[in-house]
């Protein structure tokens, strides 16, 4: 230790000096260099979330459909049958930054541990990615390099990627998002839980052995990062899928055999977070003794096998009994399963080394007692200043053709083909909407149901105005899975934010929140788990915030689900909803004038609300034949992916009292495009009726033809020239 | 008569339920997981070899599941005249077992790839394909990094010569020039057979395309095909 690190033993940890003196006043003695290593990375922002907890608890939680909520390894939600889902979102941001296919593998890896430590197995994945703009190397290295990660890793798993979505904006260069979602499938009755009860039962690491790889991760990603970072390197774990894919076997064929009473995967903070957890939700003690964890090389210090971030490995906690058949499941799969401590009642977590203890602390001081914090707030000027925005610019742009072609081939807008080309999105046999629709839809096997899943955030909206942008990012969630035909359930988040010690991102996460929880609650969507990931800044810079929405819903049919695509000539073409003059915070007012700027459309949640009714309902009854959400972009860019995804083409005629600019690249909320055969065209009118909803047919699917007219204005391009460039554009600006 | 039906599972095998699911779905018969340590198995009529990524891909595909204990079984079965079928990871782990000539390098484009591909039937006079029509072009998934077959002159000589290559890549027109294969293959190859007619490989998955709900079927015709080549029936289901 230096000097330094004996008159402030706190810094070494990542803590403050005001922090030290709490925990040696909750302890009632100085803690020794193992304990506050231990306090180090549980009062972390990463393990505590001392900086959020305050606002987290706005979140809607609870509803019929509810069984898991936040606390576990993951949220569940009924989808009937006896059949839950369970599902969770986390980030990587800070490892995939230093080394992107590493960092976004173990992400991978990290989401999959965290459903099939609930007993579940995990049936799809999907993720969120956020970039710097493709114009220079590093950012197609980055994106080359995560996206191959994510490849790598759920591949080798056999674990479908199915859906997700990835923007580039300047703020995101230095700091990119890695958010990855995994969705699981578990009989309501057969859920594990995270909890070391019983004492004298037996605690086991199974797995991977630990070694130094990831040390102090948890401490890394909960600070900013800058151009001196690429040291950190050492920080970032390095991922073994295929030692993954063993364990999942091993972790399943256990469950299967009754022989585990609580489990939680080993992830940030390692050994010391998954065990001060387990023993803190059974309010139990727990001792570990490090002699027995079996490590991968020699000499590790005891707080390096406490805090590696080794991937790969779970905890379990059994009764003694189950010990050796459990070994030897572990040994058919080539795997090692050691038991190192035991669950007591004494309410302490400690560790041992043989006979001697190391460090011994109350385990509800280091999982409940960090400090909360309320941080300061305050509204930056930018925001008032966006009422004042003209758009005269985009009014008057004029070659609307033009403007269109722009827009689906910028690489926020055109098809992510080149990225999910590299994901196995089919192994399971349960991907039957595969990527490139709004939503993913799997089957849900001998059930005749469906899920839909989706992922959703824009994050332009959110730095805009944060209550009106976390509120569309769960309404478009909700509407992405609602036009496939499918009731939204419940969402899991990632609140990816700025530093929350400066009052104005601090300003942006409670907005957003606030606007997220409300959103939540009023389109009937509870919030089952989450993370939240602070300190996304590159040399004192922030990200725009970004507070990522992870949504499942449910179809009761799958035989009623619905694509984004035209399907039939001849059908009729629907818009729902009102486009209105709102041309802020447009993808097209980006590409016109490169600045992020205007009024954030209005979101009105209970029209949203009876939107998605009104799409399920439409759906079940078969009265649609394609229906896509209107989002970024506007209509003509939505009016343009039906056309392509369908391969037919399109005459329409827009009707409305707005500027062209605004009826065919406004972004205004509650929005679909619709096809329906013509004889079905009165039913859904009358539909559109009952839930108030406003319907007008535009025109007509055609062959081949793309025309979209308002007002004398007129967009025209040949379909094929549209679908080459919407198919083809990233892969010709990632190609190094 | 049945259809005794054996899908092997190795360590990192992740398409092995798929494959038992199809079986039993597009025959109607039934199929059993066999573990790769096994070693002695029964003579079954059929073995799988499933894709995925066995022993993680480490060293080379196959290269590692070669050497599992039921892969002397697979060649013995393979001698007796089992029908053997090897997708993707499995094809791969063939050539590794020198069941079949050549060998699987990267993708051209270096990157994992999953998506639909056409295929030609090029030889439909086989126990995997009797239900193409000659020359039929069927629409059948790919996912695969390392897909790219390779195998000297003379080899391919003798391939081409002796009509084993069973599937070459396409376009949907049925054309093709050096460019179509998506992984770089020689000669667009995407499955061959062994001399006997009793081993096949394939790197795309007819499993994957065996039923309409995922959005076609013309992958279940190779089960269809293999079913009835054991029993005379078929394409019951």
């Amino acid at each position: 230790m230096s000097d330094a690190g004996k008159n402030m033993p706190w810094k070494e940890h990542g803590l403050t000096e005001s922090e030290y003196q709490m925990i040696c006043q909750l302890m009632r003695r100085e803690p020794n260099y193992e304990e506050l290593s231990l306090f180090g990375v549980m009062w972390s922002e990463h393990c505590s979330y001392k900086n959020s907890r305050a606002q987290l608890k706005k979140f809607p939680t609870k509803g019929p459909q509810v069984i898991q909520g936040p606390g576990e390894n993951a949220g569940v939600v009924s989808v009937g049958d006896g059949l839950g889902v369970a599902f969770k979102m986390e980030s990587h941001n800070h490892p995939s930054a230093i080394e992107p296919y590493q960092g976004a593998a173990t992400g991978v890896g990290g989401i999959i541990r965290d459903i099939f430590a609930m007993g579940a197995r995990p049936i799809a994945s999907l993720n969120s990615l956020r970039f710097g703009l493709l114009d220079n190397n590093r950012t197609k290295h980055l994106l080359s390099g995560v996206v191959a990660g994510i490849a790598g890793y759920g591949n080798c798993m056999g674990i479908p990627t199915v859906g997700g979505e990835v923007y580039f904006h300047p703020s995101y260069q230095g700091n990119p998002l890695v958010n990855a979602m995994c969705v699981g499938l578990v009989d309501e009755d057969k859920i594990f839980k995270g909890s070391a009860t019983g004492v004298g039962n037996i605690v086991m690491v199974v797995g991977a052995r630990t070694g130094r790889d990831g040390i102090k991760g948890a401490s890394f990603a909960s600070e900013e990062l800058s151009d001196q970072d690429a040291d950190k390197r050492p920080n970032v774990q390095v991922g073994d899928p295929f030692m993954e894919k063993l364990l999942l076997e091993a972790t399943l064929e256990i469950l299967a055999k009754d022989l585990v009473i609580g489990l939680q995967d080993l992830g940030a903070a390692g050994l010391t977070s998954s065990a001060s957890e387990m023993a803190g939700r059974a309010g139990n003690g727990l001792y570990i003794d490090i002699e027995k964890v079996p490590l991968r090389e020699e000499g590790l210090a005891p707080w390096e096998i406490m805090l590696s971030e080794s991937q790969e490995r779970m905890l379990l906690v059994v009764d003694p009994s189950k010990v050796a058949e459990i070994e030897k499941v572990f040994d058919k799969w080539d795997l090692s399963a050691a038991a190192i401590g035991e669950v007591t009642g004494d309410g302490n977590f400690t560790i041992r080394k043989g006979s001697e203890v190391l460090a011994t602390v109350p385990a509800g001081l280091l999982t409940d007692n960090a400090p909360v914090y309320q941080r300061q707030w305050s509204e930056p000027a930018y925001f008032q200043a966006q009422k004042n925005v003209k758009h005269d610019q985009l009014l008057a742009y004029g070659d609307w053709s033009g403007l269109l072609k722009k827009l689906i081939t910028s690489p926020n807008l055109c098809s992510k083909r080149w990225i999910y080309e590299q994901y196995d999105h089919m192994v399971g046999l349960n991907t039957i909407l595969r990527p490139g629709s709004d939503a993913a839809v799997l089957r849900l096997m001998d059930t005749g149901k469906g899920l839909a899943l989706s992922t959703d955030c824009n994050s332009r909206y959110v730095y805009l105005d944060p209550w009106r942008g976390g509120a569309i990012a769960v309404a478009e969630s909700a509407l992405n899975v609602a036009v496939s035909g499918a009731k939204p359930l419940a969402l899991t988040n990632c609140l990816n934010f700025g530093n929350p010690e400066d009052p104005e991102i601090y300003w942006q996460f409670v907005k957003a929140t606030d606007g997220l929880a409300e959103a939540a609650a009023r389109l009937d969507t509870p919030v089952t788990g989450g993370n939240v990931s602070f300190y996304n800044e590159y040399n004192g810079k922030a990200i725009l915030p970004t507070p990522t929405i992870g949504m499942v819903g449910l179809l009761e049919n799958l035989d009623c689900r619905v694509a984004s695509g035209f399907k039939r000539a001849g059908d009729k073409v629907i818009l729902i909803g009102t486009s209105k003059e709102e041309l802020g915070a447009t993808e097209a007012n980006f590409l016109v004038t490169g600045r992020d700027e205007g009024l954030v459309p209005e979101i009105d949640l209970d029209l949203a609300a009876r939107l998605n009714t009104f799409l399920v309902e439409a759906a079940s009854k078969k009265l649609l034949n394609s229906a896509h959400d209107c989002s970024d972009g506007g209509l003509a860019v939505t009016l343009a992916e039906s056309a392509i995804l369908g391969g037919l083409g399109l005459e329409a005629e827009l009707v409305g009292d707005i500027s062209a600019a605004a009826a065919f690249f406004g972004e205004s909320q509650s929005r679909a495009v619709l096809s329906a055969a013509p004889e079905k065209l009165d039913e859904l009118t009358g539909l559109a009726a009952k839930f108030d909803l406003p319907l007008a047919v535009l025109g007509t699917v055609t062959a081949d033809k793309f025309s979209i007219a308002y007002k004398g204005e007129k967009i025209e391009c040949p379909l094929a020239e549209l679908t080459d460039l919407y198919q083809n554009t990233l892969s010709r600006q990632v190609t190094l | 008569m049945s259809c005794k039906t054996a899908v092997i599972v190795f360590p990192g095998s992740n398409c092995d339920q798929d494959c038992v699911r199809s079986w039993k779905a597009i025959t109607g018969g039934t199929a059993e997981l066999v573990w790769h340590k096994e070693s002695s198995i029964a003579d079954y009529d059929v073995v799988i070899l499933p894709g995925g990524f066995s022993f993680g891909d480490y060293l080379r595909c196959g290269a590692i599941a070669r050497y599992s204990p039921v892969m002397n079984e697979v060649i013995r079965l393979a001698k007796r005249g089992t029908r053997i079928i090897g997708i993707c990871n499995g094809f791969q782990i063939l050539t590794e077992a020198h069941l079949l000539p050549g060998a699987l390098l990267r993708n051209k484009g270096l990157a994992y790839l999953c998506k639909d591909i056409y295929l030609k039937v090029e030889n439909n006079q086989t126990d995997f394909t009797s239900f193409y029509s000659p020359k039929a072009v069927v629409r059948i998934p790919i996912g695969h990094g390392e897909g790219s077959f390779t195998i000297a002159p003379a080899g391919l000589k003798k391939l081409q010569d002796e009509n084993r290559i069973v599937f070459r890549y396409c376009r949907e027109d049925g054309t093709s020039d050096e460019s179509t294969a998506p992984n770089g293959s020689l000669d667009n190859i995407a499955g061959i057979i062994n001399e006997q007619g009793n081993v096949l490989g394939m790197m795309p998955h007819p499993e994957r395309l065996g039923e309409p709900v995922l959005g076609g079927e013309d992958g279940r015709y190779v089960f269809d095909s293999i079913f009835k080549a054991v029993t005379g029936q078929g394409g019951l289901n």
